[in-house]
């Protein structure tokens, strides 16, 4: 019980940024300003179709200092989970 | 690059700003383009602040950069790019950001006489004033051809360590690179934007003369960097994918933009942007229909869906390509 009620806060925590049909750097540009409302700590999951965002977000997020939590694909979908770090960006 | 790279080597705390046009000649261009998916798929900008190891921020000036494109102060250069405005604009909002963030002055990697008509002597100190940015404007690499500035002046950055390059070679550049230990250094030569391409530039024009005004949104001039675009009629262009990654590109555009496929044959997504009648539809469906793998073949069933209704399917001959000018393309 105590596992499915933090698993419950862990979802709720985790904010949702749709950069679908954006061309990079496009969807770098709305992570930056959807992380810069955020606090460290908090959690956001980029859903794309460009391929370069692969690279360019979690780029961007070892530039700015924060962390890469997880990378799905489904056919022509990319999911990028990371974790706002503690310094401004 | 360089230039942020001589200021670290100086211990100046420096962070990476990127401007977001529209024009940008970036990643995706390759991501679009199937044949180019081998290459990496990064963004410089990234790469660059990576390799430095400096924080990177970018604006998105799409709206208030029209003015620059639409109406430069100090005209085009070869094509429709607008250089020099250009240069002070984005100075201007570097300038902008840096000061309620407490940083002290802008960097650039300008050198004289490297451009032509934006990168000259007589343009540097218009850059520095129609900027607003004056003497907190720093070029590092050809600053010992240039009067101190504040920074050099407060002895924020040791003037004698700074650069004196000029001219178009970009020898000095490789070699500093070198110096530094960047492999993989490269500045563009053409610059940094599709403006200076002339097949662009032709679209854009294009694109302003059918509507009859000069202006733009981002979907239009983001359409311009992929595909065949022809004019068979005044009222109407299409745009037809090349190969698939173009093709998965333009199906992000169906809802905006009348559009037609090839239902009988693999063909080409096709986009209409103007305003058809039934027979301009019917052209149109031909030309996709010749781009199409039923090109020989007597009839190709097109589906054409106009903007905001049901879909509806002709059945057409491919037009011949003695019946397609030259000058239908853009
Ligand atoms: S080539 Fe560079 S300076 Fe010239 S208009 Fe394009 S972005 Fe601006």
């Amino acid at each position: 019980m105590a596992d499915e009620d933090a698993g419950r806060r862990l979802t709720a925590a985790v904010h949702d940024l749709d950069a679908r049909g954006l061309l990079c750097p496009l969807p770098v540009i709305r992570t930056q300003d959807r992380v810069s409302g955020l606090r460290p700590g908090e959690r956001l999951r980029v859903r794309c179709t460009d391929p370069g965002t692969e690279s360019d977000v979690p780029a961007w997020c070892r530039i700015n200092g924060h962390r890469i939590i997880g990378i799905e694909r489904e056919r022509d979908e990319i999911a990028i989970t990371l974790e706002v770090g503690g310094g401004s960006s | 690059m360089l230039a942020a790279r001589v200021m670290l080597d100086q211990g100046v705390h420096v962070e990476g700003l990127n401007f977001f046009t529209g024009f940008c000649v970036e990643g995706h261009t390759h991501a679009i383009r199937r044949k180019d998916q081998a290459k990496p798929k990064r963004n410089n900008a990234l790469w660059v602040a990576e390799t430095l190891g400096i924080k990177l921020h970018f604006i998105d000036v799409v709206e208030p950069y029209k003015q620059i494109v639409l109406n430069p102060r100090h005209g085009y250069g070869a094509h429709l790019n607008p250089c020099l405005d250009c240069k002070s604009f984005m100075v201007g909002r570097a300038y902008e950001w840096m000061e309620p963030r407490g940083f002290d002055f802008v960097v650039t990697g300008e050198v004289i006489g490297q451009r032509p008509k934006s990168q000259r002597r007589d343009t540097m100190p218009v850059v520095a004033r129609e900027s607003g940015a004056g003497d907190r404007l720093l070029r590092p690499l050809c600053a010992r051809h240039l009067p101190p500035t504040l920074p050099e002046r407060e002895g924020w950055v040791d003037r004698e360590a700074l650069y004196d390059f000029h001219g178009r070679s970009r020898k000095p550049q490789m070699a500093l690179a070198r110096h530094f230990g960047i492999e993989d250094y490269a500045q563009p030569a053409g610059g940094c934007c599709f403006l200076t391409n002339a097949h662009y530039s032709a679209k854009l024009e294009d694109l302003w003369r059918s509507r009859g005004a000069r202006d733009y949104e981002l979907d239009d001039i983001m359409l311009l960097k992929v595909g065949r675009h022809l004019r068979p009629r005044p009222n109407f262009k299409l745009v037809v994918a090349r190969e698939e990654g173009e093709n998965r590109f333009l199906r992000g555009y169906r809802y905006r933009f009348t559009h037609l496929r090839t239902l009988s044959h693999e063909g080409p997504l096709a986009m209409l942007d103007g305003a058809p009648d039934e027979g301009d539809l019917e052209l149109a469906a031909r030309l996709v229909a010749r781009f199409s793998q039923g090109r020989d073949a007597e009839r190709v069933q097109v589906e054409i869906t106009v903007r905001g209704r049901e879909p509806r399917v002709l059945t057409v001959p491919p037009l011949p390509p003695s019946e397609i000018p030259a000058q239908w393309y853009i």
